[in-house]
């Protein structure tokens, strides 16, 4: 009987292989989903109208080499629908194949002249195909079968008739080894071991695993075994409670309850190892190192990947002749005394090892030498290499080594890659890779990678045991040499920070779509990102600086009331209707809206933003420009402020050396004094100047009993009287600054400080907290009146009204009402994270003097605040995005991307009097 | 916002006359931006005055350009003193009021409009560049000329005046028709505001009015310049969002181009945007003829870059694209790409070089392309030279390291040139206070022996050769008032 169903790489390029009127098309159609075939005569089609169009075969070709291009890049499994009976087609389809790392397949489909004579027959469209052509098509193919593999196909299906083509009734889709996806660990991630066992199993026992010597009393012992630590218990206390039964209790009684429980491992999920290759060769024990990784792996408690070394022990081990250099002797050595059963399980353990793994749902990737993002999850010799190997420049160094290209500098993907490979001083992060091998057996240690905690574990190397050609800190020292002068007071800024120091222009413009936690994604429009990029390059502070821009806020929907614009019942209103139990009313200060990073010191700066020599701190405005424009004014604001943080004890209670704070800065003529002078005051200036004129001829005109000239003055002077109004409205937000004593900063929102967001704390918190704060230098702190307000309680809402009434009725702006939560969910999702409602008076300096003559007010209510709060809401989740990835240490370019985007869409049209 | 106009003529009603407008009634009529009222204060045989009020509708302003022109929504134009001041508005207003006695025609009295009459002007209020304009405006046509000023803000006296006057003009004997024609052409030129301007036909109508006088006018210049400005207005609209409040200067577009305009004091006499046809007339006789030292600067650079006869140049800070036109000119660079952080600046650009119009082969020659030097691009690999010209005193110095890595680190061209104001040179320009820039956007200036540090150690960073070079006429002790780093990277 002939076999129903044919099996495929998950991801593969299949060319199906045969004659015209062999049927592939049908075949395709009936195995494979409609967008996976790329079809020859389709291409045709599109580009000349005519499927049988041959003068079109070049760009249709180029069309579908296009689109299996496009198709292989992202990832999906490709069925190319041509004849591919002749080399030079096929040719082009397995380079694409090898450039996106996918299996390229045939399937021949292979039948007798005369039934594909037939098919074509029936078809109106290739009955004037002559014979020969079949002929030759089916000539070319005899001639193609025995080249396949040459070519490069990795499987090859011979349907020899039609038989046997006709009974595929399925295709069974493989999954690579390199996906393990489901397993989402925890994992113990550990770099290169170089047989130095000691220092792995103390490695092993402080991170939780308890490892038991045995007895071999079979060829398949391995005489150890590894218990995983369960989930969720902490690797430190864990340790510390070994370390108790180690001394206090030792007994075998004990060591076998031990046993039994990792036997039954019934008591819930364990973390797992993972080894990053190199296990063998260099250092003193590899025999026992590859025991205990065989015998974990082979009771599922880890996952190892091959590194250069083990695989070339690999090759001796099968009989291949290798040079035995770089510590393989010693390994071969240690391997002597082995039983052979020993090293054929070698063999087979090392020969089933796959080159990397993809995890967690795509989160981690590990291997040994690292892994593009182009390479992960997929199947070729050129992953393998890249695995096994990395990516070296074809240079030599001064120390006769390769120089290796560092693929991590320019990596940019989604998942985490945990590699080894090159030893180095110090595990460190650069664009969420990290490279474990901190030289073990080069006398450094031996490093493991907590996941997903992100906490690093390392033991100490009990001794060197091989010199290392290049010294491990040779970077370090080359940097030295090359700074002489500078080395004294070198910083000391990570990889990170160098790598940071440069932006790369494809992450900010264009059109941008961002993920966030709040939003599913956020678009960025070209021409916005394109007037951003102006403005940050010409005006924005050091892009590390800027680890957030606060999102734009929304007014109130528009009262009804008589003379009003803007009430708090709308407000109100708005979050009750979305379920939201109580709101905070903070009083809202008219001055500069601003964003203070401040250090504990210059060091906290040059430590945990990477930079050198820019002070303390900067106070920098929404558009990312800095406050201030004098430098001594500058550095004396952010020593106050930080001595105000220090008196209060800041520091201290939340245990860092950082702070961002979301702040009002006043008087709002600091900032904005030419602005008020050119526009606000100018605007006073003209309007008292020339009404009185206007009241006076009209004055005239009225005593001469002019019809309308009454009424005309009438409005005149009530005109008078708005710009007078106007005057006072925008003086009462001015002050001359002439030191530092004259500024005032109203914080209200603590953002974030080291290791932490307070996104999760409600807003009665940060109000609370910072009064606190404020305490510490009334003179330059101001603590933000504000009240808590249950919606359910009329009594108060009504109070909280009243509040509002006499705030604004005494000049003040008005007020921001906030959701209790910070980041708000309700009904219909993400809500406004704050409305503002601002006062009568103050609106005259938003929209203009005569905003309450008769007739004007009715107008301004046509206004509309879905497209500004639908900016908000975007702006909000760009902005928390932005911070929490900085404080998760992700490389600048991800925090850099959200603000940019805030920057970006900030160039929407919107109305800017809302 | 209001205009009188007084006569002692005998009998003074002839006024109503000569104006078409019944001195015993208010009227009132719609007109661009809002609506005109036309009264008498004052109507007798010995003494009368008509009255233009124009009351501007702030609300429709707004709304009407929002939709129209897409210049959308800067604040200012929200609050703005438009509906109190003298504009193109009110000239507008006054040809549609008073057209037909500005065309000299007086149906009832066919004679009264050759007439010359004593005439007294009032306008409240004028918003002018400075208190001695309306003079240097005015005078010349005979007038008496007088203003009152205005504080900026009464309880803020170190603020000073405002940059509003009431306008008296008085002459003795004038036609009606003239005085018309010279405040609907001067009263706009007076203006200070960019934004409003009624549209490239009006401006040029405007213009035909003074058609007369105008050439013999000693402030020609001036007033064909701010024409011309209405007509060379143009607003990103959403940079200007962006930048609302925080500085005023942005919407005069990319570095480069501002350092050949106002605001630089290189230039003695500020150039204007490049004229369309119909003003050129105009305008040539107004401005210098003799290289500004911007585009002497440029040349300097094009000739030392084809001195090297590269095939592939980038000009990073391209700006509106002088040096791309130059280099254009040279036939054995094979392909040049301009970049400029400024949009605008590149539209500009393109529409100078005509870069649609271009035929296909010259115009693969050519590519402009936006960009910041603060950001790694690899499109600006593969190139044999580079030029910055005037481009690094743009940038806060601790930016620089990121251009030099861009540039000197990525990019890698064979050659830089990198252009910059000697400060050592400062002290020649008269305007120029000890300390101030060049540039209200310069965010340093260099002295001869800074610039050369900074180069030499960028050359040694990055293995090339650095050779510096003064820019323009040599004053002893001071030197060039520009200086150039040439860099060529050292054959490995």
């Amino acid at each position: 009987m002939p076999q129903d169903t044919l099996k495929v790489p998950e991801l593969s390029l299949i060319l199906l292989i045969g004659s015209t009127g062999a049927g592939k098309s049908t075949f395709a159609r009936r195995l494979f989903k409609p967008t996976e075939i790329v079809s020859s005569d389709a291409c045709r089609g599109l580009v000349a109208d005519d499927e049988n169009d041959q003068s079109a075969s070049k760009d249709a070709f180029e069309l579908l080499h296009y689109l299996v291009a496009k198709r292989l890049k992202r990832g999906l499994l490709t069925v190319v629908d041509a004849t591919n009976v002749q080399e030079e087609g096929r040719k082009p389809l397995v380079a694409l194949a090898r450039q996106y790392h996918v299996l390229p397949v045939a399937i021949v489909l292979d039948v007798p002249d005369a039934v594909a004579q037939e098919r074509n027959a029936q078809r109106p469209d290739r009955r004037h195909l002559g014979r020969h052509v079949i002929a030759s098509h089916r000539q070319q193919l005899r001639r193609s079968l025995r080249n396949l593999k040459q070519e490069g196909f990795r499987h090859i299906h011979h349907l020899r008739n039609v038989g046997e083509i006709d009974a595929i009734q399925s295709i069974t889709r493989d999954r690579l080894y390199n996906n393990r996806q489901e397993e989402t660990g925890p994992f113990d991630i550990i770099g290169d071991v170089h047989g130095c066992y000691e220092e792995l199993r103390a490695l092993l026992e402080k991170l939780g695993y308890q490892i038991t010597e045995e007895s071999i009393t079979d060829v398949r012992d391995l005489g150890v075994r590894v218990t995983a630590p369960l989930v969720g218990r902490d690797a430190t206390l864990r340790v510390s409670s070994l370390n108790d039964a180690a001394t206090n209790d030792s007994s075998g009684a004990d060591a076998e309850t031990r046993r039994v429980a990792s036997l039954q491992s019934a008591d819930g999920p364990r973390r797992k190892a993972i080894f990053l290759g190199d296990l063998v060769d260099r250092g003193p024990a590899s025999p026992q190192v590859l025991r205990l990784v065989m015998s974990m792996v082979r009771d599922g408690s880890a996952l190892c990947v091959p590194g250069n070394h083990d695989i070339k022990l690999l090759r001796h081990l099968n009989g291949k002749n290798v040079t035995i250099n770089h510590g393989l002797a010693e390994t071969l050595a240690q391997l002597e005394p082995e039983p052979e059963a020993f090293k054929s399980d070698v063999r087979r353990f090392l020969d089933g090892l796959v080159s990397h793994y993809v995890l967690d749902g795509g989160k981690l990737v590990v291997a040994h030498a690292g892994l593009t993002e182009e390479m992960q999850g997929r199947g070729s010799g050129a992953v393998r290499a890249f695995a096994l190997f990395g990516e070296s420049t074809g240079e030599i160094d001064e120390f006769g080594l390769p120089v290796r290209y560092e693929w991590a500098r320019e990596y940019r993907g989604r998942a985490m890659v945990a590699f080894g490979h090159t030893p180095v001083p110090d595990a460190e992060w650069l664009n969420n890779t990290i490279d474990l091998d901190t030289g073990c057996v080069f006398g450094g240690r031996l490093t493991a990678l907590r996941y997903p905690e992100r906490e690093l574990v390392a033991v100490p190397a009990a001794q060197v045991y091989s010199e290392p050609v290049r010294p491990l800190n040779y970077r370090a020292l080359q940097l030295q040499a090359q700074n002489e002068l500078a080395a004294e007071n070198a910083p000391s800024t990570t990889a990170q920070h160098e790598n940071d120091d440069l932006l790369d222009i494809r992450d900010v413009t264009g059109k941008q779509f961002i993920e966030t936690r709040l939003m599913r994604g956020v678009t960025i429009r070209e021409d916005n990102a394109v007037a951003a990029l102006e403005v940050m390059s010409r005006f924005a502070l050091h892009p590390k600086w800027l680890l957030y821009l606060p999102p734009t806020m929304s007014p109130t929907e528009t009262s009804a009331l008589p003379d009003l614009l803007e009430h708090p019942a709308e407000a109100f209103d708005y979050y009750k209707r979305l379920g939201v139990e109580r709101v905070v009313c903070e009083e809202k200060h008219m001055g500069s809206r601003v964003v203070v990073v401040l250090g504990r010191d210059e060091a906290a700066i040059q430590r945990r933003l990477g930079l050198v020599g820019e002070g303390i701190g900067k106070v920098y405005t929404r558009t990312g420009r800095n406050f201030f424009t004098d430098a001594a004014l500058e550095t004396a604001f952010l020593a106050r402020l930080r001595d105000a943080l220090s008196t209060a004890g800041f520091w201290e209670k939340f245990d860092t050396d950082w702070v961002c704070l979301d702040a009002e800065l006043l008087p709002w003529s600091a900032k904005a004094q030419e602005l008020v002078k050119t526009q606000y005051a100018a605007v006073a200036a003209a309007a008292l100047a020339a009404l009185p004129q206007v009241e006076a001829a009209l004055t005239e005109a009225a005593a001469r009993q002019l019809d309308g000239a009454e009424a005309l003055l009438a409005r005149t002077t009530a005109r008078h009287q708005a710009a007078t109004h106007y005057a006072d409205a925008y003086r009462r937000y001015c002050w001359p600054v002439h030191s530092l004593d004259d500024l005032k900063l109203a914080p209200f929102h603590l953002l974030a400080t080291e290791g932490k967001t307070y996104f999760d704390r409600d807003h009665a918190w940060h109000m609370e907290t910072l009064r606190t704060l404020s305490l510490a230098d009334p003179g330059l702190l101001r603590a933000t009146p504000y009240r808590v307000v249950p919606l359910t309680n009329p009594a108060e809402v009504e109070a909280a009204i009243q509040w509002w009434t006499d705030l604004t009725a005494a000049g003040g702006e008005g007020m921001v009402v906030k959701p209790y939560d910070f980041i708000p969910q309700g009904k219909g999702g993400l809500l406004q994270p704050a409305l503002k409602c601002r006062g009568r008076e103050y609106l005259r300096i938003i929209y203009g003097p005569d905003y309450l003559l008769p007739g004007h007010l009715d107008r301004l209510r046509q206004r509309n605040v879905k497209a500004k709060r639908n900016l908000a809401l975007r702006e909000f989740a760009l902005g928390v995005e932005g911070l929490e990835r900085f404080v998760a240490g992700q490389p600048l370019r991800r925090v850099h991307q959200c603000v940019f985007g805030v920057l970006a869409l900030e160039s929407e049209a919107v109305d800017p009097r809302l | 916002m209001l205009l009188t106009i007084s006569t002692t003529y005998q009998p003074a009603t002839d006024l109503g006359y000569l104006l078409h407008k019944n001195p015993a009634r208010l009227q009132s009529l719609e007109v661009a931006g809002g609506q005109a009222h036309i009264f008498y204060p004052e109507a007798t045989a010995e003494r009368c005055t008509a009255a233009l009020l124009l009351d501007l509708d702030p609300i429709s302003l707004v709304r009407g350009r929002a939709g129209a022109s897409g210049e959308g929504f800067a604040l200012e134009q929200y609050v703005n003193d438009r509906p109190y001041v003298a504009s193109s508005f009110l000239s507008a207003a006054l040809s549609k009021a008073f057209g037909t006695a500005m065309n000299g025609t007086c149906k009832d009295k066919p004679d009264l409009p050759a007439q010359v009459l004593p005439l007294a002007i009032k306008v409240a209020v004028v918003s002018a560049p400075g208190p001695d304009w309306p003079r240097r405006l005015f005078e010349p046509l005979g007038y008496e000329v007088e203003i009152e000023t205005t504080p900026l803000d009464p309880t803020v006296p170190e603020w000073g005046d405002s940059p509003y006057y009431t306008l008296h003009l008085r002459h003795a004997g004038l036609r009606l028709q003239d005085v018309l024609t010279h405040l609907y052409v001067l009263l706009p030129v007076l203006d200070n505001d960019k934004h409003y301007y009624i549209g490239e036909y009006e401006a040029e109508k405007l213009l035909h009015r003074g058609g007369d006088w105008l050439p013999q006018h000693p402030e020609r210049g001036f007033i064909t310049r701010r024409y011309l400005r209405y007509l060379a207005a143009y607003v990103n609209p959403t940079l200007e969002r962006l930048m609302q409040g925080e500085d005023r200067s942005v919407d005069s577009a990319s570095p480069r181009m501002e350092d050949g305009e106002s605001g630089s004091v290189e230039t003695v006499q500020p150039q204007v945007a490049e004229p369309n046809d119909a003003m050129r007339g105009l305008a040539e006789s107004t401005l210098q003829p003799k290289l500004s030292l911007h585009d002497q600067r440029l040349q300097q650079v094009a000739h030392e870059i084809y001195q090297l006869s590269p095939k592939r140049v980038l000009d990073l800070g391209c700006g509106e694209g002088k040096l791309l036109r130059l280099l254009l000119r040279q036939p054995k660079i094979e392909y040049i790409l301009g970049m400029d952080v400024s949009h605008q600046a590149l539209a500009r650009a393109a529409s100078r070089l005509h870069l649609d119009e271009m035929p296909p082969r010259q115009r693969t020659r050519l590519d402009l392309i936006q960009g910041s030097l603060l950001y790694r691009d690899e499109r600006l690999a593969g190139f044999d030279a580079a030029a910055l010209v005037e481009v690094i005193e743009h940038l806060d110095p601790n930016r620089l390291a990121a251009l030099e890595a861009v540039v000197f680190g990525q990019a890698r061209p064979a050659h830089v040139f990198v252009t910059t104001p000697n400060a050592d040179y400062n002290q020649l320009f008269e305007k120029l206070n000890a300390g101030e820039f060049r540039h209200d956007d310069h965010r340093f200036e260099w002295s001869r022996a800074e610039f050369a540090a900074w180069a030499t150690a960028v050359a040694e960073r990055h293995r090339y050769q650095v050779r510096l070079v003064g820019m323009g006429e040599e004053v002893a002790g001071v030197g060039a008032p520009s200086q150039m780093a040439v860099f060529n990277l050292e054959q490995s």
